[in-house]
């Protein structure tokens, strides 16, 4: 292993199988108590058809093989607390520990969704906080906290819309329009939303063109769906203008917030002439997120959109909080209760905890992302030179001479102890290395990973093998993804008799 | 590269014509940039194309890219093959790879389309873009 990996490698390099293999019949976790209480016969009470025996093939295990299994296969993952995980596009920061003690606390955690109002006004506080901070900090004028994800948010941005231009024009419109700098999720929502979609080019600074904007907006548009800052980490200037033609065409403006870790504090959409946006609380607002989520994608909206907003609603009167049902023209409920409610109080206690300090947390994201910058741009190719805000975008062009691409770097950086950055996006840049190191890291961890991409670029030039055979130091190596995504095997199956032979 | 007697689009599909015939796939070019593909979803027969809307998609390890017609006309046959062997794209994009076969609505609409030798000259231009 080279002298220049500065950090340990993790991966506990043993043998694992299936749960299902290491299943004997009879094997149990827990030993219950005799029954205490009349028995009940399940055949009896819901009907022989839906009272079950068994489970077949179920795994049946001792408590510490279950511990043991999976504190093995975890051991094999990155994660957040063992170090860096730059995956621009992504935002994946550090989740603070109070948000996890404050969303277990008993009135907290135990609450039921089911409960009387009367009995959870403190619940419904929370999200009433959450609500107005969340107007605050992008400047809208009302929202939703039910969505359970950002393309959920997006889906329920572009329904709003659609029942907006319903009500007040009498037609949905057909089309939406989408920059190519745009975040995947977007044209999808559009589609399942009943809009067509058509792409606005970038121009050569990463800005939508406003000239090619101008002859395609017409009574068609419904919308225009932007991710702001895109996804070159490039804050859109011509985003008021852009406002500014749709409107005067009575289309509306869409923001995807995804990408509000850099604006968090700083600039609100609300004042650059969005209509409606989504935020990814899983993102900008620290909550748990991929593997470890839920997820929550609450949407804001301008005074317009608001009778629109899904049911339930949260009312305030003489001081007691409710959720209404009872909303005319609302587009109907999209997730049951009150969202995904222990994510909610997660990112409250991450609003709290910072208050106006979150304009620091956003200036240590851009910061973060120029010192990488900064620091790489001399031995990686920056195909769009506009200022970087909280992630930066690199192309392999320069390693691309020594047949080393994109993938081979990220596969790499597994070797230096980091989680790749993300790969081959946004298209509009070819084998793009996308790199976010959020406000979570230091100037020590920045300055690692930086000495871990020069150190890889330097091998890519010198001994271009030993990157496009990385990683070296996992317990597996590079994995067979073209036949695992065309030949793919779904279902274990045991042998017919006795354990398999490998 | 190039078979001569093709046309090509900026969206770096090909298209054979034989009488009001025509066999449509995508170019060596795209095939490489999409990297390896591992699934194709074609029109069924009978499905009208219109020039430069959308008629499939092509799903490879990086990214899933949608297809578009170079000419409008109605689809008489797809190419099924590919559903058990998506790797023929990468492999022989420019023949055994053909995507679909249409019934062609205007054959004069392919003439607006690249000849072999502007095409070629088109992707060295974009690889000198994105070197640069």
């Amino acid at each position: 292993m080279s002298d220049r990996i500065k950090k340990a490698g993790r991966h506990v390099s043993q043998n694992e199988g299936l749960i299902f293999e290491q299943s004997a019949l009879g094997k149990r976790g827990i030993e219950f108590p005799p029954l205490d209480v009349p028995a009940v016969d399940a055949r009896a009470a819901l009907g022989a058809a839906y009272a079950r025996e068994g489970i077949e093939r179920f795994p049946e295990v001792s408590e510490i093989e279950v511990i043991r299994h999976f504190t093995r296969l975890s051991t094999w993952n990155h994660a957040i607390d063992l170090g860096m995980y730059p995956l621009g596009s992504c935002t994946m920061k550090y989740n603070p520990r109070v948000n996890e003690f404050v969303s277990r606390l008993d009135g907290i955690a135990t609450e039921h969704p089911y409960q009387p109002q009367e009995l959870s006004q403190g619940c419904l506080k929370i999200l009433k906080m959450l609500l107005d901070c969340l107007v605050e900090i992008t400047g809208m004028d009302a929202g939703t906290l039910e969505p359970a994800a950002g393309a959920q948010g997006e889906l329920t941005g572009l329904l709003l819309i659609r029942a907006y231009l319903e009500d007040t024009q009498g037609q949905p419109r057909k089309k939406v329009l989408i920059p190519d700098s745009a975040h995947g999720t977007n044209p999808a929502s559009a589609v399942i939303a009943g809009y067509e979609v058509e792409n606005v080019p970038s121009d050569e600074r990463g800005q939508i063109d406003i000239a090619s904007l101008k002859k395609i907006v017409n009574g068609n548009v419904a919308a225009m769906m932007v991710t702001n800052p895109s996804t070159l980490g490039v804050f859109e200037q011509n985003i008021a203008t852009a406002a500014e033609l749709l409107h005067a065409h009575g289309a509306l403006l869409y923001m995807d917030g995804a990408n509000m870790n850099a604006l968090a504090g700083v600039a609100r959409p609300g004042d650059f002439g969005v209509d409606v946006m989504h935020l990814n609380l899983h993102k900008t607002f620290s909550t748990p997120h991929g593997g470890g989520g839920p997820g929550a994608g609450p949407v804001m909206v301008k005074k317009i959109l608001q009778p629109y907003l899904p049911i339930p609603v949260l009312t305030e009167k003489s001081g007691r909080l409710a959720l209404e049902n009872h909303r005319l023209k609302s587009i109907g409920r999209v997730r049951a209760f009150g969202g995904n409610f222990g994510v909610l109080v997660r990112a409250l206690a991450y609003v709290l905890a910072y208050g106006p300090g979150i304009r620091q947390a956003t200036e240590d994201a851009v910061l973060n992302a120029n010192y990488i910058r900064n620091n790489l741009e001399d031995v990686y190719d920056l195909p769009y030179k506009s200022p970087s805000m909280h992630e930066v975008v690199f192309s392999d062009a320069r390693q691309k001479k020594n047949g080393v691409n994109t993938t081979d770097i990220a596969k790499r950086l597994i070797d230096y102890g980091f989680h790749p950055y993300t790969t081959s996006f946004p298209l509009i840049v070819p084998g793009a290395l996308m790199i976010e190191p959020t406000e979570s890291e230091s100037k020590q961890e920045c300055d690692l990973f930086v000495g871990a991409m020069r150190a890889i670029a330097e091998e890519a030039a010198t001994n271009p093998e030993l990157v496009k055979t990385a990683p070296h130091s996992t317990r597996v190596s590079r994995l067979d993804e073209v036949s695992a995504a065309r030949k793919p095997i779904l279902r274990w199956r045991p042998c017919p008799s006795g354990p398999c032979l490998r | 590269m190039y078979p001569s007697d093709y046309r090509y689009t900026k969206e770096h599909e090909w298209i054979k014509m034989s009488g009001d015939t025509g066999t449509i796939g995508i170019t060596d070019y795209a095939q490489h940039e999409l990297g390896d593909v591992v699934y194709v979803e074609l029109p069924a027969a009978g499905t009208k194309i219109t020039a430069g809307q959308l008629f499939g998609t092509i799903e490879s390890v990086k990214a899933v890219s949608e297809i578009y017609a170079p000419v409008s006309g109605e689809v008489i046959e797809a190419n099924l093959a590919l559903s058990n062997a998506p790797e023929t794209v990468n492999s022989d994009p420019h023949g055994a790879a053909w995507l679909i076969k249409i019934k062609l609505a205007a054959p004069a609409e392919a003439s607006k389309l690249m000849d072999a030798a502007a095409y070629q000259t088109f992707i060295s231009d974009k690889e000198k873009e994105t070197s640069a």
